[in-house]
């Protein structure tokens, strides 16, 4: 499957199952417009095209039949099978620990209702979260880097354990011979000196909450009793990354309040963030923030319009990455890992306070997903398989989608909370994937021609 | 090529021979938490990489 579009200006060509990217000319994109399912195999079956001599457009043609001759356009899929999935057995090798369920906080798109999760409010104790440890240690087999995040609610309500469990997982990892990478999702308020210097020391990747301009965080963001954040976070951020070596981002969500969104990436930029994550809210059609159809020309419109800006300002020498922005054409993930996509279900898992294990953090407290629990030593092998087996090669939408191995088949919980079938896309969510995937290659498409 | 630049130096099939470790982040892990993007994945296979 070729995909050809028209990005910042660029006239370009995907080709999905190779992952080729191709700039091309103008009467090369008319071809493969005129041609999206394969070149004709003689040129006197291609038009003529109005404003390119003969001998132009038979040139093109025979670069493109060059190309495809090279694997490079109209390619076949690399692999057609997923790799064998057996529960029990395949390993599970990524962890969401769910260490509050609490939160300070009271955003307003919160999937997690203020954290409690639906639930009573409940931090979890230092035994399940080494139970959760032992847990993943004894499921990865095969594996030697694990991952485990620290999530909520907000993780620092509960920071003693968080840094117990760091201890343990640390002494425990060796007895296995493995590498477990800590990480933590938080919003920020409670960080002081102390917990700065422990995530810089200890955790690979530190995700700060922050939703862009002071307006926008504060009416999203609330503490409990109603008052702003912004001012509280922003410097306490600052002093986080500011030496910080290992991964971080700072990361916010739009809404339908602020389908403006770049500004609120370009206020994190301005304020010196390089990393920044910005992303879509996702909530159920009837709520008054979530995205609406309608408003996705505006949304499409907003990531050009940063595109062009991220191109300018790395012109600059003061460019930034955006998370979804973020792709690299060469040395990126392996087929098998873009068909796998989020892993959600098989090789990830969440645990709560009472150490029940679900598919994911979103899918906590959905009870019908839930997979075992950590304590009794359960895990529902058939709901497992049936996340594994949800995948951009079995999809049906997934299997005709041109990003797919950009997307990786999307997320199940959306899917779920859309349309109670966990491999049904949710279709806004793809058609802001598919912009993203634009965006993506138009702004390596831009720096190609920057280096040159 | 005059009407063609192709930015990757390689194609998945060359990039995903010995691959499939499973050594990598989870996506949903790196900064995201509701989506899923695959792309902007790190691989952490250094013997694939290196043999490119
Ligand atoms: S580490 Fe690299 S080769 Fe291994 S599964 Fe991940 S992307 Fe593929
Ligand atoms: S989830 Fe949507 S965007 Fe992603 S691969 Fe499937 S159809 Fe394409
Ligand atoms: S199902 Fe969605 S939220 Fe859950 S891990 Fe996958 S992408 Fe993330």
């Amino acid at each position: 499957m070729v995909h050809i579009f028209c990005q910042n200006g660029y006239k370009l060509a995907l080709d999905s199952e190779s992952g080729a990217v191709h700039i091309l000319s103008d009467i090369a994109y008319s071809i493969l417009e005129k041609f999206p399912d394969g070149l004709p195999s003689s040129f006197d079956d291609v038009p003529e095209f109005e404003g390119f001599s003969k001998e132009d457009t038979k040139e093109a043609y025979e670069e493109l039949c060059q190309l495809r001759d090279d694997g490079a356009l109209f390619s076949e899929p690399v692999i057609t099978k997923p790799l064998k999935y057996t529960p029990g057995v395949s390993p599970i090798k990524s962890m969401c620990l769910h260490i509050s369920h609490d939160c300070n906080m009271r955003c307003r798109y919160c999937f997690a209702d203020g954290g409690d999760y639906k639930r009573a409010r409940g931090l979890m104790s230092y035994e399940c979260g080494c139970r959760a440890i032992d847990f993943l240690l004894e499921k990865s087999k095969g594996i030697k880097n694990l991952e485990l995040d620290f999530f909520g609610g907000e993780p620092l309500l509960n920071f003693d354990v968080v840094k117990k469990l760091v201890a343990y997982g640390r002494e425990k990892e060796k007895e296995y011979g493995k590498n477990i990478r800590f990480t933590i999702t938080t919003n920020g308020v409670l960080l002081d000196d102390e917990s700065i210097a422990f995530i810089n020391e200890h955790m690979s990747n530190a995700v700060l909450s922050i939703d862009g301009r002071r307006e926008v965080n504060d009416y999203m963001r609330p503490l409990a009793n109603g008052s702003g954040t912004y001012d509280k976070i922003l410097p306490l951020y600052k002093k986080l990354t500011k030496d910080r070596t290992m991964d971080w981002y700072v990361r916010g969500t739009y809404t339908r309040r602020n389908l403006d969104f770049v500004n609120d990436v370009l206020c994190l930029a301005d304020e010196g963030f390089a990393n920044i994550s910005v992303e879509p809210v996702v909530l159920p059609d009837e709520s008054e923030f979530a995205i609406r159809r309608e408003d996705l020309p505006t949304i499409y419109a907003e990531y050009d319009k940063l595109a062009e800006e991220m191109i300018k300002r790395e012109k600059e020498g003061r460019g930034f990455t955006f998370f979804h922005f973020m792709i690299d054409l060469d040395a990126g993930p392996c087929v098998y890992k873009r068909t796998k996509g989020c892993g959600c279900g098989s090789e990830y898992v969440a645990v709560t306070p009472k150490g029940d294990i679900y598919p994911c953090h979103q899918f906590v407290e959905h009870t019908e997903m839930k997979l075992g629990n950590i304590f009794d030593d359960t895990f529902n092998g058939e709901i497992a398989s049936e996340f594994a087996e949800c995948n951009i090669l079995t999809n049906e939408k997934c299997k005709e989608c041109w990003a797919r191995y950009f997307c990786g088949g999307g997320c199940c919980a959306n899917n779920y909370n859309f349309h109670k079938d966990i491999k049904e896309p949710y279709e806004i969510a793809c058609d802001l994937e598919k912009k993203r995937v634009e965006c993506a290659i138009a702004i390596k498409a831009a720096l190609a021609d920057i280096e040159e | 090529m005059k009407n063609v630049k192709t930015l990757n130096k390689t194609t998945y099939a060359k990039n995903s021979i010995g691959a499939g470790c499973g050594e990598c982040q989870a996506s949903c892990q790196s900064a995201c938490k509701t989506s899923c993007t695959v792309a902007n994945q790190k691989c952490e296979n250094k013997s694939k990489t290196e043999s490119k």
